[in-house]
């Protein structure tokens, strides 16, 4: 297993934001997590990132216990993600904004940075590299020295999901990657997963567009007031009746 | 003018003029036009010949003037550049303010002067002391203040300075109190005694080229742009795998290491050290020196330091002949008129005349909020 969660539970004031949230992930899969607005998503990626510590239960990524660790260890340990509201390093060029991305990638600190080691300028060019061939892949490459912020909504979409690839994790949080994305750019995008996935890329993805999800998902898992209501394969999940009375009501038909 | 436009660097190079020197620029064929490469490569040329001719002028400047009150007024610059080029890269990178500046160059100051009077340490030795402390003390203050977030780090620092202040007027033998040392001895390093202004002179402008050196590496490097990082997003730059509190410790310490090195060599030039030079009003005045100058900008240090103790000179002369009897307090509210002036009409500050700032104003991005509010979200 990559991933054990067990029993993760979260408060905010009384409300239980997430409550006893418990699933195991593989490796080389795409797992879902889907509900209504509200229903705990992104308070599970702040959970497994180490943003927000959980009240209760415990989180094992390979093997290792999460436990206490804070944002950066557990970036370090192999697990990046991106934000539902971007939060690209507006005001650095796209390459950099990869490059920082792959901080982890490189050792120079504060003095040698200072002394301008001879190291560290192999390094940086290593990184300059492996940053701008990920553009490449991606499709950024044309536009590696523009400001992040100048980059129109989709390729700023694009260029998160690129960043939190660029330290070479073995688990991304993928947060609404596809929102205000047009439907030629969600394609592209559930292309792109899929073929991270065939790389042995595995990710977390919390998404609202449903056609996205079920073309690209192995499993989704279902969340509503916090709390799992099911878990399954897309056609599982699609045919579950608990499912559509959370999305859609109680007395509503679903095609 | 026209011209400067087009030659803007593109974002992310530091606008410093010996960029070219190590910058390894990756051009993409597909978008960058042959013209704007050969605008580049000129540019870059530009530059070189910029900090070439300033350090020249520096270097003969000495020669031109004959008067020890202008050169003093340089020596003190210098310091103050030294000091500003440390707090530019808290404020512009690290995106943190301290207030406690002159605090740290008035720690300087004494542990140069006490360990080369009292203790009779070799003078290099106290000026390597005047470094290490402040930095310990800075890493003392900083590492419970920096875990906290926004500005506990500029009211740590204010109540540490006003501390300090107290703490050199009212220390006795060992500070000398109000009335300060006296006859600290010239700093000699091998033989070499700077015993005269013009001396001390080269020195300090020695020290300032080479911190502005070891900081334009800083930038470009690794460290350089996770710090910009910070800035821009701490929560991104955590989920990349940086410990953001390291790091902006880190700048905060290396800002107060160098606010000891100048206050260890103001020691020496003054040979005479009392409380006054490092007062709160002194880290307001270095703060302004940043802001009016420019963040992230190369030549900000310099500008701003440069414009206001020139400044502080004219009003020194200029105020008692509008207002009689008005002391140096006085010399606040204009101050605070220019930072005003400077923010509404220039908020890049001087230094983004001539180059623009490192990470510019950042133009809005959709749907940019914390994470606290995404964490409602979902």
């Amino acid at each position: 297993m990559l991933l054990e969660v067990e029993g993760l539970t979260r408060h905010f004031g009384g409300v239980a934001a997430v409550k006893e949230i418990s699933f195991k992930l593989k490796k080389s899969e795409i797992f879902a997590l889907i509900g209504p607005n509200g229903a705990g998503k992104t308070t599970v990626f702040n959970l497994i990132t180490g943003m927000l510590a959980p009240d209760a239960g415990s989180l094992v990524f390979e093997g290792m216990s999460l436990a206490g660790l804070k944002p950066h260890q557990i970036a370090a340990a192999g697990i990046t993600r991106t934000f539902q509201n971007l939060q690209l390093f507006g005001g650095m060029t796209v390459l950099e904004n990869i490059m920082a991305g792959a901080h982890l990638k490189g050792r120079t600190g504060f003095l040698k940075a200072l002394a301008a080691w001879p190291g560290s300028a192999r390094e940086e060019k290593k990184i300059r590299q492996e940053a701008l061939a990920l553009l490449k892949e991606v499709g950024l490459a044309g536009l590696a020295d523009l400001p992040a912020a100048a980059l129109p909504f989709g390729r700023q979409r694009l260029l998160e999901v690129a960043r939190a690839l660029a330290s070479g994790p073995r688990l991304v949080l993928l947060d609404e990657p596809a929102a205000g994305l047009n439907s030629a750019e969600t394609k592209e995008l559930a292309d792109y997963l899929k073929r991270l996935r065939e790389e042995g890329k595995s990710m977390v993805l919390v998404e609202h567009d449903m056609e996205t999800v079920m073309e690209v998902a192995d499993r989704i898992m279902v969340l509503n007031f916090g709390e799992v209501i099911a878990l399954g394969t897309p056609a599982e999940i699609q045919a579950n009746p608990e499912v559509i009375k959370a999305y859609l009501g109680e007395d509503e038909q679903v095609a | 003018m026209r011209v400067l436009e087009k030659i803007r660097p593109p974002a992310g190079t530091a606008g410093c003029p010996a960029a070219c020197l190590i910058k390894i620029y990756k051009v993409n064929s597909s978008q960058i036009d042959f013209n704007s490469v050969v605008n580049r490569s000129y540019e870059d040329m530009l530059k070189n010949a910029v900090v070439l001719t300033v350090l020249i002028f520096f270097l003969v400047l000495p020669l031109l003037i004959r008067s020890n009150y202008l050169l003093g007024i340089l020596i003190v610059t210098g310091l103050y550049t030294i000091i500003v080029i440390g707090l530019g890269i808290l404020m512009g990178y690290a995106g943190q303010v301290s207030f406690g500046q002159a605090a740290f160059f008035g720690l300087g100051g004494y542990t140069a002067a006490i360990l080369s009077t009292s203790c009779s340490w070799p003078t290099p030795a106290a000026l390597l002391a005047a470094m290490v402390l402040p930095g310990l003390v800075a890493a003392l203050i900083g590492r419970p203040t920096l875990k906290l977030k926004e500005l506990y780090l500029a009211l740590a620092t204010l109540a540490f300075g006003i501390l300090v202040h107290i703490l050199f007027n009212e220390g006795g033998e060992i500070t000398g109190g109000p009335s300060g040392l006296m006859g600290i001895p010239y700093l000699s390093l091998g033989g070499l005694v700077f015993d005269r202004d013009i001396k001390f002179y080269y020195l300090v402008l020695a020290v300032v080229l080479l911190v502005s050196l070891a900081v334009h590496n800083l930038i470009q490097s690794r460290t350089g742009r996770a710090l910009r990082a910070i800035r821009e997003s701490e929560h991104a730059a955590e989920a990349a795998g940086m410990d953001t509190v390291l790091l902006k410790l880190q700048a905060f310490v290396f800002s107060a290491v160098l606010a000891g090195l100048a206050g260890g060599l103001y020691a020496f030039y003054v040979t005479f050290i009392s409380p006054s030079p490092f007062s709160f009003h002194m880290s307001v005045q270095f703060v302004l020196m940043a802001v009016v100058g420019g963040l992230g900008t190369f030549w900000g240090p310099l500008l701003g330091s440069g414009l206001v103790v020139a400044l502080g000179e004219a009003l020194r002369w200029a105020v008692p002949l509008v207002i009689p009897g008005a002391g140096g307090e006085y010399q606040i509210i204009f101050f605070g008129i220019i930072l005003v002036l400077v923010m509404v009409f220039r908020p890049g500050g001087l230094g983004s005349l001539f180059s623009p700032p490192v990470h510019r104003e950042r133009p809005g991005r959709p749907g940019e909020k914390g994470v606290d509010d995404s964490v409602a979200g979902g």
